[in-house]
């Protein structure tokens, strides 16, 4: 099935979960926020969440300046 | 994004003060005429006592136009001085406010927005140890920090007070802004429960930032603040407001508390907490870090050495030390640039001010230079104290 992670699609195996998608991506483990379909999912969760066909995965970072 | 389960209905943040002078009506008469807002969410807002963080690029517009809006009482906490590279982006302070205290400069313009308003300056760094005395006289905080151990600072001190915040935050062109509110919903830490590594996010004065943006998200800011204390609209409580600049799109997407987050119960050492240079920065520079009195005695002496700047192509272009060579950090710690050091003599690094050099000396000193070190202070102490004809930034 495809999925969209930060606007580039990609191919991946029915069962991959969130945490597999990251892993592959290259997302760093600390200061990223990771959203589904428009909702932040809390890291805990990354491994047990499974992605539905189309779904859109956006990485947001950290930033500090003000 | 429907997201309207998660919507809360906030009861308004503050109790109205007794009445408006006629001198308040003439002035926020724009206000009262709004239904919304009327003579009630006026005086909620004479009544509201505000805490600021930081009158910098964030605080600049978030202070000129919480004052404009008739907040009774702003607090500033700000320990800075006016610097000629901050006037790009921080409007409330202007040229003849330069080396002067970022407060009392900040007080001053706020007195001519708004002579009503009630400024109290905390002129102090936010500590673990002051933040919550600081903070327990406020209604509202809002973060316009410029690190990320503040800002986690900011987070727990409002969560164990029960307090709302509202929180921003730039880079380059792109911004990022929220409530926070422990109490009805999510806190900083359930979006992101720690920082980044140190080093792999740049601070502004590293990667920089576009003026403006600071308007953006500040006016943002603003907008939730005066919601929050009126007790009108939907809040971004529980959203993250994304803001691109160059797309010029605002996107939001929602947060919700993280169920296995630790409970926030007391305030911690935020330096250690964030890594301000990570351990192993800290371990090679010990012992192998220079002044920039000592490199220019390398210099003079005519010892042979490599000097490899670790900065980007771009602020190489700014200023750079004669006789550097270009070799960005990522390049070092990625292994990539090893092969084109010289194994003939010592390896000097630098990068703007010691940061980012460190990161690198640890790598080097791990592909067994041994002997190599960096400049403390980079490239900015040069220009300070070896040869003042070259610009800072």
């Amino acid at each position: 099935m495809t999925i969209t992670i930060n606007g580039q699609q990609r191919r991946i195996e029915e069962s991959t979960t969130l945490a597999d998608v990251l892993e592959e991506f290259g997302t760093p483990a600390r200061g990223v926020a990771v959203a589904v379909d428009g909702a932040v999912v809390p890291r805990a969760s990354w491994p047990r969440t499974q992605l539905r066909p189309e779904a859109t995965v956006e990485i947001l970072t950290a930033v500090q300046g003000g | 994004m429907s997201g309207d389960e998660t919507r809360v209905t906030l009861p308004p943040l503050v109790e109205p003060a007794a009445e408006l002078t006629k001198d308040e009506v003439a002035r926020y008469s724009r206000h009262l005429i709004i239904p919304d807002v009327g003579m009630e969410g006026q005086k909620r807002l004479k009544n509201a006592k505000v805490l600021v963080i930081g009158a910098g690029g964030l605080g600049s517009p978030a202070l000129l136009y919480l004052a404009a809006a008739g907040v009774g009482t702003l607090g500033i906490v700000e320990f800075d001085a006016v610097d000629e590279s901050n006037l790009h982006r921080q409007i409330i302070h202007g040229q003849s406010d330069l080396n002067r205290s970022k407060g009392e400069s900040a007080k001053d313009s706020i007195a001519e927005v708004n002579p009503l308003v009630q400024v109290n300056l905390h002129e102090t760094h936010l500590t673990s140890e002051n933040a919550l005395d600081i903070f327990r006289d406020y209604d509202l905080i809002l973060d316009g920090t410029d690190n990320f151990a503040t800002r986690y600072l900011v987070n727990d001190a409002a969560v164990l007070l029960g307090k709302p915040y509202v929180w921003g935050s730039i880079f380059r062109f792109e911004g990022q802004a929220s409530v926070f509110w422990d109490a009805h919903g999510p806190n900083y830490r359930d979006l992101y429960p720690e920082p980044p590594p140190p080093g792999m996010v740049p601070s502004c004065a590293e990667g920089g930032v576009l003026g403006v943006l600071c308007a953006s998200i500040g006016s943002i800011m603003v907008n939730e603040a005066i919601k929050l204390i009126v007790g009108i609209g939907e809040t971004l409580l529980g959203r993250l407001m994304i803001y691109d600049a160059l797309e010029m799109s605002y996107r939001t997407v929602k947060i919700r508390k993280d169920p296995s987050a630790d409970e926030v119960t007391e305030l911690i050492d935020y330096e250690t907490f964030c890594g301000v240079v990570s351990d192993d920065a800290q371990q090679a520079a010990a012992g192998s870090t220079i002044t920039p009195r000592e490199l220019k005695d390398k210099f003079d002496s005519g010892e042979k050495f490599e000097l490899v700047d670790v900065r980007e192509p771009h602020e190489y272009e700014i200023v750079k030390i004669d006789g550097s060579t270009l070799i960005p950090k990522d390049r070092i710690l990625s292994g990539e640039a090893l092969a084109e050091l010289p194994q003939d003599r010592q390896i000097v690094l630098h990068c703007k001010t010691g940061g980012r050099s460190a990161e690198a000396l640890s790598a080097l000193h791990n592909a067994g230079f041994s002997n190599a070190v960096h400049v403390g202070g980079g490239v900015t102490g040069w220009a300070n104290e070896i040869d003042q004809s070259l610009p800072t930034y």
